[in-house]
């Protein structure tokens, strides 16, 4: 009796994570499947090529192809490989991405989980990823893949300081940290109008430390190619591998979403003080095209170091930490909080 | 001090790199790459391109191979056998004439040296370079056409 | 060498690069001792593709064995097959015409050029920039398209016979070369663009891998791996060949010896290649372009050495003929490759991983070329 009652009671519940889990996976798919395409077709344009162009008009059907290639494809465990921690690795990394997506605002009331510490609730969940990438080199029993995994440990645990420092200018500034509260404040302006040059200089630090964050070059040392032929996933094919090569643009969107939430207002349209006219016409274009429109212009931008600059060296990348962002950012910070205590900005 | 003209100028020669990606994302107008399969009804190698080696045979059926084998002797890699048959002639005399060309394509290096050493010009590299086959024994080839004579100034 | 041994007694951790890696360019096995990152030893292991041309050379006759040294550097194809070509011209005491002279430095020069395109894209992309790779192929793309119309192939070529070229160059050819040169000097400054002026390619490369005079010296090395050591080793100036000596251009020395010297000089010598072409190309002599050598070489009894500079440095061809046969009695090629990676050990030790990688770019490794 009493089961039953709870069966009904938590039926719409249950049919209504199902339908979520299917719409995260669903979201997630398209995302990757779209990033990787776009990912290759910019490639090919900065390097005077064609990109993928056989499978579907423009090559589009591409990535569908190689993900169904990767999913029939044997993934392989090596002989000597810790094999529960090797096969745990892909999930954790892949959880900590999903997570990590769930307080974004993608339009006005369009959010997973509206939760009051968004902007430290996002970094905490992306940084979780770590821990797969030290399980997978460490799992494999590959002196490239634990080689990589350490630089990964060390890379990760550094940048996160300047992500945290440079969120938190925007925190100073709205005195929330919650996603929705901070795109509301963008209502006369977005923050990297608005916030003078520290805000600018923040963002700057944020996609710089982002991008040492998600493994891409410049910062790609835990899979330098040329170094460590694939780092900590070396060992892994199949849709274990699709895993990790999915989660890498999953985390990439995942920072530009945040970036453009933060600092270009999320889905809030281009609005210019109180000039109602304008912003009413700006208003006719939907929040979401707003919010993906952003994000796609910093992905655009991330995907643009990677298609231009060399890899830096792990030494020199800390460096670049310790030495030169941390400072900075720091210093940028008080900045920051000058501004909102004279309330210089606009 | 320097450490703040150390940024800048770290900044500006980043920025200067990604200029020039962007320039070539901005102006993408034709891709630098052959579109191989695509234009090989276009595709023209230069007359001297050295591809597959042929015994040039005109509409005759007529070629200038005199059997001399001296193509064999130049090769490096002996990919050339020179088969040759005994064959009286109209004025009675008793000659050697050619009756295989066997080419070993899988061994060839495409140097040329039996074209160049040729004495009748018989040799020509010519520009086909597509050489898959599922079987490697096609690859042994015979040059001379089925019933193919000398030309008759050589004779 | 213990094989299977991954930690040593002391707690070094021994790493295997290659042979099958996207660092060592080809099938070439480093084997490394690290601590933690830092490189305590590293011991390059060759054989994997030791084809033994020299003792295959020994079989084949003075004409047949010109297109053997195709396949040994294979990016200085044909500055390698004028090296052998010259030894037996000397040894025969041949004139070569002008004309012949005169095509055959222009088609080195461009060689030269190919060749260091080449290892400009590499070198981007094993310092993880993906971009000068296509770049310098573009480049390079239009120069083996002029070879393939010269010589008949775009990379191994053999074009150079005894006494002078096989055949003649092609209609056209002066108009293609200029062409060539007005397109590549305004696409030079975009080298210096996208990775000459980078700060992080500046920061992987300045100071790492100094190698000094001395060593360079005592290792061997030669071509723009010594020149970036203040070490003046270019052949063209010291022992001329072809029509070096009546040419202007200059030796690029550099004294820092680090990985970006090595950079530097190869990126300047492309400058002087122009030069030396621009001299050349307008101004090809009409005439014969073969002279007249038997069609069976014999050599007479003797030792015979020349050298040629390749894009690596000092090609050197030593032959021993015992006066009777077509074939060599003996014959050792002196590649530039093989001295240079000797220095590898003492230029990586101490470095990182990463250290290794652009140490290995700059001395511009082909393996073949090591491994013959």
């Amino acid at each position: 009796m009493s089961l039953s009652i709870s069966l009904i009671t938590y039926f719409p519940i249950i049919i209504r994570l199902i339908l979520s889990v299917i719409g995260v996976i669903c979201f997630f798919a398209i995302l990757g499947l779209f990033l990787v395409y776009a990912e290759r077709k910019v490639a090919a344009g900065m390097q005077l090529r064609l990109g993928p162009n056989r499978v579907g008009v423009f090559g589009i059907a591409q990535t569908v192809a190689d993900t169904i290639k990767l999913i029939t494809k044997e993934s392989f465990t090596p002989g000597m490989a810790d094999k529960f921690l090797f096969f745990l690795a892909p999930f954790i990394v892949i959880i900590s991405a999903t997570l990590a997506l769930a307080p974004i605002p993608m339009a006005k009331g369009y959010q997973f989980w509206n939760i009051d510490v968004g902007v430290i609730y996002v970094p905490a969940m992306a940084s979780l990823s770590i821990i797969g990438i030290l399980m997978a080199g460490w799992a494999s029993n590959n002196k490239y893949s634990l080689i990589g995994a350490m630089r990964s440990g060390a890379q990760i645990v550094s940048y996160e300081l300047s992500v945290g420092l440079s969120l938190l200018s925007i925190v100073i500034l709205t005195g929330s940290l919650n996603f929705n509260e901070i795109v509301m404040s963008q209502d006369n302006g977005w923050w990297i109008f608005k916030g003078h040059i520290p805000v600018l200089i923040s963002f700057i630090i944020f996609i710089i430390a982002s991008t040492a964050e998600i493994n891409r070059t410049p910062f790609d040392l835990p899979e330098a190619e040329s170094e460590l032929t694939a780092g900590f996933h070396t060992e892994y094919s199949g849709i274990q591998f699709a895993m990790f090569f999915l989660s890498e643009y999953v985390n990439m969107f995942i920072v530009s979403a945040v970036a453009a939430t933060l600092f270009f207002g999320g889905w809030m349209p281009f609005h210019i003080g109180h000039w109602a006219a304008f912003n009413d016409i700006m208003n006719y274009i939907p929040g979401p095209i707003w919010f993906f429109g952003k994000s796609l212009f910093v992905i655009f931008l991330i995907m643009w170091f990677r298609w231009t600059f060399p890899r830096l060296r792990i030494d020199q990348l800390l460096n670049l930490e310790w030495k030169y962002m941390m400072p900075i950012s720091l210093v940028n910070l008080l900045f920051v909080t000058l501004i909102t205590i004279m309330g210089w900005h606009f | 001090m320097s450490y703040l003209k150390d940024i800048y100028r770290s900044m500006s020669s980043m920025l200067s790199g990604m200029q020039l990606t962007g320039h070539y994302f901005m102006n993408f107008r034709k891709a630098e790459t052959e579109q191989y399969p695509d234009n090989r009804l276009t595709l023209k190698m230069s007359p001297r391109f050295k591809g597959e080696l042929t015994l040039l045979h005109n509409v005759q059926n007529m070629h200038k191979c005199t059997g001399c084998s001296a193509c064999q002797l130049a090769c490096p890699n002996g990919s050339i056998t020179i088969l040759e048959k005994r064959e009286l002639t109209e004025d009675g005399k008793n000659k050697k004439r050619l009756q295989t060309f066997v080419w070993q394509h899988s061994m060839c290096t495409f140097c040329s040296l039996c074209v160049d050493s040729c004495p009748t010009g018989a040799l020509k590299m010519e520009q086909r370079f597509e050489f898959t086959v599922a079987d490697r024994k096609t690859l042994t080839k015979t040059l001379n056409k089925e019933g193919s004579q000398l030309a008759p100034d050589l004779r | 060498m213990p094989e299977l041994e991954t930690i040593t007694e002391t707690g070094e951790y021994i790493l295997n690069v290659g042979p099958q890696h996207p660092a060592t360019h080809g099938v070439m096995h480093l084997r490394i001792k690290l601590d933690g990152e830092i490189i305590e030893s590293i011991e390059p292991v060759l054989g994997y593709i030791h084809r033994s041309i020299e003792k295959m050379s020994e079989s084949l006759t003075y004409r047949q064995l010109i297109q053997m040294t195709s396949r040994m550097d294979y990016l200085s194809a044909h500055i390698n097959n004028t090296g052998v070509a010259l030894t037996i011209e000397r040894a025969l005491q041949v004139e070569v015409p002008q004309r012949a002279l005169v095509v055959r430095t222009i088609l080195a020069e461009l060689t030269r050029l190919a060749s260091h395109q080449l290892w400009w894209a590499a070198t981007g992309l094993d310092l993880g920039a993906v971009t000068p790779f296509f770049l310098g192929f573009r480049d390079r793309e239009v120069i083996t398209t002029i070879f393939e119309e010269v010589c008949g192939s775009r990379l191994t070529m053999n074009y150079i016979v005894p006494g002078g070229l096989m055949e003649d160059i092609p209609n056209g050819f002066a108009e293609r070369v200029n062409k060539f040169l007005i397109d590549f000097e305004h696409h030079l400054p975009e080298y210096d663009q996208l990775l000459s002026d980078n700060e992080i390619f500046l920061a992987r490369n300045v100071g790492i891998g100094i190698l000094s005079k001395e060593e360079a010296l005592s290792f061997g090395c030669s071509g723009p791996m010594a020149r970036a050591s203040g070490l003046s080793c270019d052949v063209r100036k010291w022992h001329p060949y072809d029509l070096y000596s009546s040419l202007e251009f200059n030796e690029v020395l550099l004294t820092q010896g680090d990985c970006y010297a090595r950079y530097k000089v190869r990126i300047r010598e492309m400058y002087q290649s122009i030069r030396i072409i621009k001299q050349l190309i307008n101004q090809i002599p009409e005439g014969e372009y073969q002279a007249k050598v038997k069609k069976i070489i014999k050599l007479p009894e003797g030792e015979y050495y020349e050298r040629v500079e390749t894009a690596r440095g000092e090609f050197g061809v030593y032959i021993i003929s015992d006066g009777k046969s077509s074939n060599p009695y003996r014959i050792k090629y002196r590649s530039p490759g093989f001295s240079n990676l000797a220095s590898l050990s003492a230029l990586a030790t101490g470095g990182n991983i990463g250290d290794l990688v652009a140490i290995m770019a700059s001395i511009d490794l082909v393996i073949p070329d090591i491994d013959r």
